[in-house]
């Protein structure tokens, strides 16, 4: 499903608020605030352990938070019962850090799962809308019939991407879609997603660490410090006088991305 | 077929309707047009019936939305009208879906992906083919790989540069033979109570009941104390062998000990064979005591046989060979299971998958080597007269 026709400015999808997660004694996020907007692209950075994955496992439902609420869609996600969870997971997609595709079925088998999961589509335009993911997130057409083992890095993380897509979602995740890739690849990776964004009109959460995709894709940054996020568009971050903040975007690689 | 002319699927979420002129066709598609919708499309479309127009125009700037499959919808039926022979104008969307459009329309040229059933007797034979040719490689794998390990061996005894490791085998020793003490020696008790009951049931009838000591004695000594203690040993040992081995394989340490240039079989195979075949004689030893004491246990309790009497028929029933018999066989087996062991370790691919399997693989190989080899061992010990 995409859009409608007339995205409203600002429509909030993903809404989060007083999220209180810790892991035994350590606390990772205290009293959270953050909404995702319609068809924006949302970079998620922090430095490490300061629960970027967990803030992202947290929305989709793979990790219990402690306190707090959490809204998709407009609905809290804690009071869901397990049909609505399952109308809720079509309208996004996920893409897991190494792709976290079945090995044990080849590429098209593995795009056609949530298509076969939930919808009764004849066995011919699951194949025909298989290849025609495949082409959306460039993937050449003999990958179809490979395993995920037979891929290198790059082309997994598209092949996973082509089975986050595969029911037309609203939300994509994606778990640092550029991690492992080279700067090629990596580009071409944001040039993907930027291109998807705008032809499928994706509301896209991305956790990252790459400031080149930062400045390639994202509308607005979350960055996670002292347990909270604080929200912007890079320049506007430049400004903050926070020291990690100051640190990332204006460190040596902070300006070379610029 | 009331979908072949005009109004199509008036009531769904998604529906089209075609507008006939004379030799023209359009095709208005309106609703949503999304993948939660593409089946009953689909099959509508293709039963689109042209007739005789000879032009066809896709109007979809009605639509309420469209997504990637929908559009896909779209291009295809554009693309099968053509062709036809039909000329069709270029699809119409509202601006919005431009660029999706472009992507489906331009950037996807690719035929359908065809999945292969693997249920087809054709596809069983493939495997099987493919099964026989890999367990011939796998058999010249092992054999090739046996001859390197008996090189380095050799040459580790005749011309010892310090390259056995102690202290790697003691530790082996340890882990493969003292460790497993527990569980070797109250299954071969538990087996010698299980074969003196049943033995004893058989025999009572003929009033042999003595005789269930001869059966103990010789069963337990020559063939079933070593054979299960070398099957616990494939499982509990062989298999920590692969998966160690393997793990190190995915860590890329295997790779970091080459670079260094510490040899492999030195450093990983020879003190875990090594070890596992000192330890496996003194495993079956044990499980020989541990299986005779279950058995005199089930004597005394069931046959009210004293372990005085037991002992005596014991020492009648059996001799120093029927010992000797399984003994010799224990170092042999420790052989086939470490290097099985070892040698599917060193076979796992860099993910952590391989280790799985090979693992599994690894205990069925060591578990059916052992029994095959006890077979032969049966044949060649009866030609010889044992």
């Amino acid at each position: 499903m995409s859009a409608p026709a007339k995205p409203q400015p600002h429509e909030v999808v993903i809404k989060v608020r007083q999220l209180v997660n810790a892991f035994g004694s350590q606390v990772l996020h205290d009293h959270l605030d953050l909404d995702v907007y319609r068809g924006e692209v949302l970079g998620v950075v922090g430095g490490s352990g300061t629960g970027k994955s967990v803030l992202m496992r947290s929305i989709i439902g793979l990790n219990e938070i402690k306190s707090g609420t959490i809204e998709v869609f407009g609905r809290n996600t804690d009071h869901l019962s397990e049909a609505q969870w399952r109308e809720i997971e079509q309208r996004w997609g996920v893409l897991f850090q190494e792709g976290a595709l079945f090995s044990s079925q080849t590429i098209a088998e593995n795009i056609q799962v949530p298509l076969r999961e939930y919808l009764h589509m004849p066995q011919d335009l699951m194949n025909e809308i298989a290849s025609m993911k495949l082409s959306l997130v460039g993937l050449p057409e003999n990958a179809a019939a490979k395993h995920p083992s037979e891929l290198s890095g790059g082309m997994k993380k598209r092949a996973g991407l082509a089975r986050a897509l595969a029911l037309d979602p609203e939300i994509v995740f994606l778990d640092e879609p550029t991690a492992g890739l080279d700067p090629i690849s990596a580009n071409m990776f944001d040039q993907l997603i930027k291109d998807l964004q705008r032809s499928l009109n994706l509301t896209v959460f991305m956790v990252t660490h790459d400031l080149d995709t930062l400045r390639a894709t994202t509308d607005r940054i979350a960055v996670l410090v002292d347990k909270h996020v604080v929200v912007g568009t890079i320049d506007e971050l430049r400004k903050n006088p926070h020291p990690w903040i100051q640190e990332y975007f204006s460190g040596p690689r902070g300006r070379a991305a610029a | 077929m009331s979908t072949a002319h005009d109004a199509t699927l008036p009531d769904a979420r998604a529906r089209f309707r075609m507008e006939r002129k004379p030799r023209a066709l359009r095709l208005i598609a309106e609703g949503e047009w999304t993948t939660r919708e593409a089946a009953r499309l689909s099959t509508a479309l293709k039963h689109i019936d042209l007739g005789d127009a000879a032009s066809a125009e896709i109007d979809g700037t009605q639509l309420e939305r469209i997504d990637s499959a929908g559009a896909w919808l779209l291009v295809r039926t554009k693309r099968e009208w053509e062709q036809q022979g039909k000329t069709v104008g270029p699809i119409t969307l509202a601006p919005l879906y431009d660029a999706l459009l472009h992507a489906v329309e331009h950037e996807h040229t690719a035929p359908p992906v065809t999945i292969h059933n693997r249920h087809t007797i054709r596809a069983f034979v493939e495997r099987l083919g493919r099964a026989t040719v890999h367990g011939l490689y796998q058999g010249m794998g092992i054999m090739g790989y046996l001859g390197r390990v008996t090189v380095e061996a050799t040459e580790a005894v005749y011309h010892p540069r310090g390259n056995l490791r102690f202290a790697a085998l003691i530790h082996q020793v340890e882990e493969t033979g003292i460790n497993a003490l527990p569980i070797v020696g109250l299954l071969a008790f538990l087996i010698g109570i299980v074969l003196a009951y049943q033995g004893a049931d058989q025999l009572k009838r003929f009033g042999a009941e003595i005789f269930t000591i001869n059966l103990l004695g010789v069963g337990l000594l020559r063939e079933i104390a070593g054979l299960i203690t070398a099957i616990i040993i494939a499982g509990r040992s062989g298999s920590a062998f692969t998966a160690q081995i393997g793990t190190m394989r995915v860590n890329e340490e295997i790779d970091a000990m080459q670079t260094i240039g510490i040899n492999i079989v030195d450093a990983l195979v020879l003190p875990r064979v090594i070890g596992l075949a000192i330890a496996l004689p003194f495993l079956t030893f044990y499980a020989d005591i541990m299986g005779l004491i279950g058995g005199a246990v089930m004597c005394y309790f069931d046959l009210a046989i004293t372990p005085e009497v037991f002992l005596r028929q014991l020492q009648e029933a059996i001799s120093l060979n029927t010992f000797l018999v399984g003994m010799i066989k224990a170092p042999v087996f420790a052989m086939i299971i470490g290097l099985v062991g070892c040698y599917e370790g060193l076979q796992v691919e860099r993910n952590a998958a391989s280790v799985g399997r090979l693992t599994t693989r690894s205990v069925v190989e060591s578990v059916f080597l052992v029994i095959v080899l006890d077979a032969a061992f049966s044949i060649i010990f009866s030609i010889v007269g044992i």
